[in-house]
């Protein structure tokens, strides 16, 4: 018996709507197991994981904290992704849009007006975009590989960040603990309904960016450009599309979505800067990119989905004791999944016989 | 003094040659593996909990081997028997390598691993100035040596590694010719994962015998960043470790001694480093368009 790969005439519309879905069920499967190994009732830790942080309002608050930076990140690396530019380097952008956001409240507490969220938020995009900036063009000058030098910013970011809050930018009424004094009330990013839980403008601030994404992918020229460069450089090439230019636009809007994710996080959800501000939202936003079809309105879905994961790491080692870095491999083998499954758009698969034993039979009969 | 800084050079580049050797076979085979990091940190939380639990540094260091080999077995069953996109896969694998071996190692943190000592050739190791540093280092020091000489070797001078090279440049035509692509890309990267789990594992039993969460800390995107440098070629990553090496141990002896600069600033410098000599190998495009194995990342579906 053998498999083989049958390539399909056209994508397959069914199979395109249906592989996020396949490739959920089919992690939550593997994650019983993984549950049953650690010798722990995998319906029971499947509940706490995934529909008891679903129950309460204060918890809905903590999924839309939690998904604000996810989808933020996402979309923008689904421009990239869809325009094929690897930008990996998400959480260093991350980290720099919230250090240069964070600029105003940390070194000059006295100036408290109305105008500092909005220069902050400002400050925050113009530090990622700045940031992702670097990779872009030492791709599109030296022809450098994007993937490696995004990625190495990121270790890069994280000292910097580290340095900037136990050196320079560390409290001085703050008993030498490694964090920033913490942000006035101006500089604080207001919660969406206070009454009820933490949620704030963050996640607003994503579903924005998510649709207007959908809207310039999908409806306007820009966005055909994206996708025509992305599957054939050449039929761009011809269309007058220029690549370089395609490698800098989708950096910069990447690498601004993750810097005012970056700031929204650290004006929105923590009110300080220290030395670790991120679980890993920009790598997990590269999961969330491909759960979400690199579509932004599935990125939305599929940020929630990332973001569920996250407080039901939380939830299930307080209530039945497993470690929450349960969820970092639940996220990672989603990614294969999605993968896998994204196969079935361009392939079906055809289990047959090896030729071979049919033929030793044909020769037998005669 | 200069010895001694030589040897734990030597130390510091050992894992990176390893590691970046075993990802040279698997991208002149045509196959682009982002997951070294993952498969690494995999070997490393594997052959540190072996060596614990049996007290045999050698198990725990076959352990590893095992462990990333297996890694790599699952890429290539994504990549090369589903066909998926090669970038997103190995970033898969190393998101899940990260994720699983914080999982598994955390009962392991803090506890005082199995070392494997350095091994001591009497007489020659007594010998001035190279005695210790040619004939008194940890054994997986020799094993990167002979794997670079026998990577050398296999590549360009057997039948085999010809094979490997025509299957990374042209599949297509490999194809034709009757090679099975498929099946050589398996076992390059079978080979690979198995090296990035030896990578790990010296992390974890030589380096420092203890277990920390991501304690790779981007090595195994050093190795990758090593292959590029090399230009593909087996003696050239030699030559690249060993300055990665001398940049870690150089900043760590600045941070010894105190030269005013934080340490965090210096610790950031093998990877703003990497970024440097990226640039400096990628701007020279003929150089790059001349080794860059022709097909490497591209995917192969046999047309039978």
């Amino acid at each position: 018996m053998r498999i083989e790969l049958v390539k399909r005439p056209q994508h397959s519309a069914m199979f395109s709507a249906l592989s996020p879905f396949i490739a959920l069920a089919l992690t939550l499967g593997a994650g019983a197991i993984m549950f049953a190994l650690m010798g722990k009732d995998p319906l029971e830790a499947l509940y706490y994981f995934f529909i008891d942080p679903l129950r309460e309002t204060w918890s809905l608050h903590e999924l839309a904290v939690k998904a604000a930076p996810l989808i933020l990140i996402a979309v923008g690396l689904a421009v990239c992704y869809l325009s094929n530019n690897w930008n990996i380097g998400a959480e260093g952008q991350f980290i720099i849009g919230a250090i240069l956001g964070s600029m105003l409240p940390v070194m000059f507490p006295e100036l408290q007006s109305w105008i500092v969220l909005p220069l902050m938020l400002l400050m925050g995009i113009l530090g990622g975009a700045a940031y992702a900036a670097i990779p872009a063009l030492l791709k599109t000058r030296f022809n450098t590989n994007e993937i490696l030098t995004s990625l190495m910013l990121v270790y890069v970011a994280q000292l910097f960040l580290d340095w900037i809050v136990r050196g320079p930018w560390r409290n001085p009424e703050g008993f030498n603990f490694p964090e920033t004094r913490n942000f006035h009330s101006y500089a604080i990013l207001p919660e969406i309904w206070p009454a009820s839980g933490r949620a704030h403008w963050g996640f607003v601030f994503a579903i924005l960016a998510a649709l207007a994404l959908w809207f310039v992918l999908s409806r306007t020229l820009k966005g055909f450009e994206v996708k025509v460069i992305g599957q054939s450089p050449r039929a761009g090439r011809f269309a007058g599309f220029s690549r370089a230019r395609m490698v800098i636009f989708a950096f910069l809007v990447s690498g601004a979505l993750a810097g005012l994710a970056g700031i929204s996080e650290v004006s929105g959800a923590i009110g300080q800067l220290r030395p670790s501000i991120s679980p890993g939202y920009g790598f997990a936003a590269i999961i969330v990119a491909f759960l979400g079809r690199l579509n932004p309105l599935g990125i939305i879905a599929a940020g929630l989905v990332l973001a569920l994961s996250y407080l039901g790491g939380e939830a299930a080692q307080i209530s039945i004791g497993v470690t929450d870095k349960v969820a970092r491999s639940f996220q990672g083998m989603l990614l294969f999944f999605v993968l896998a499954c994204d196969m079935l758009i361009h392939y079906r698969i055809r289990i047959s016989r090896p030729v071979r034993a049919i033929g030793g039979e044909a020769r037998a009969h005669v | 003094m200069f010895e001694s800084v030589l040897i734990t050079i030597a130390t510091a580049a050992t894992p990176l040659l390893i590691a970046a050797i075993g990802e040279l076979v698997v991208e002149r085979s045509g196959v682009l593996n982002l997951g070294v990091e993952g498969m690494m940190i995999m070997g490393a939380v594997t052959g540190f909990a072996v060596a614990m639990l049996t007290g045999s540094a050698w198990l725990g260091v076959f352990a590893a081997i095992l462990v990333g080999a297996a890694f790599a077995l699952l890429f290539g069953f994504l990549a090369l028997t589903l066909v998926t996109n090669q970038v997103a896969t190995g970033l898969a694998l190393t998101l899940f390598g990260l994720g699983l071996s914080g999982m598994l190692g955390e009962s392991f943190v803090g506890l005082p691993g199995v070392r494997l000592g350095a091994v001591d050739i009497p007489v020659l190791s007594d010998l001035p100035v190279v005695g210790r540093l040619l004939f008194g280092q940890d054994p997986l020091f020799y094993v990167s040596i002979l794997l670079t000489a026998g990577v050398a070797y296999f590549l360009f001078s057997t039948r085999a590694g010809l094979m490997l090279r025509a299957v990374g440049d042209n599949h297509t035509s490999a194809h034709a010719q009757g090679i099975n692509v498929i099946g050589i890309r398996y076992l390059a990267l079978l080979f690979g994962g198995a090296c990035a789990g030896l990578a790990g594992a010296y992390l974890s039993i030589v380096y420092t015998p203890q277990w920390v969460e991501n304690m790779t800390a981007g090595r195994g995107w050093i190795a990758l960043a090593l292959v590029v440098f090399a230009s593909w070629r087996p003696w050239r990553v030699v030559v690249g470790a060993y300055l990665f090496g001398g940049v870690t141990i150089g900043q760590l002896h600045a941070q010894a001694l105190g030269v005013g600069i934080p340490s965090q600033l210096l610790s950031s410098l093998p990877y703003l480093a990497t970024v440097v000599v990226l640039v400096l190998i990628s701007r020279n495009r003929r150089l790059t368009m001349m080794n860059t194995p022709a097909s490497l990342g591209r995917a192969f579906v046999p047309d039978r």
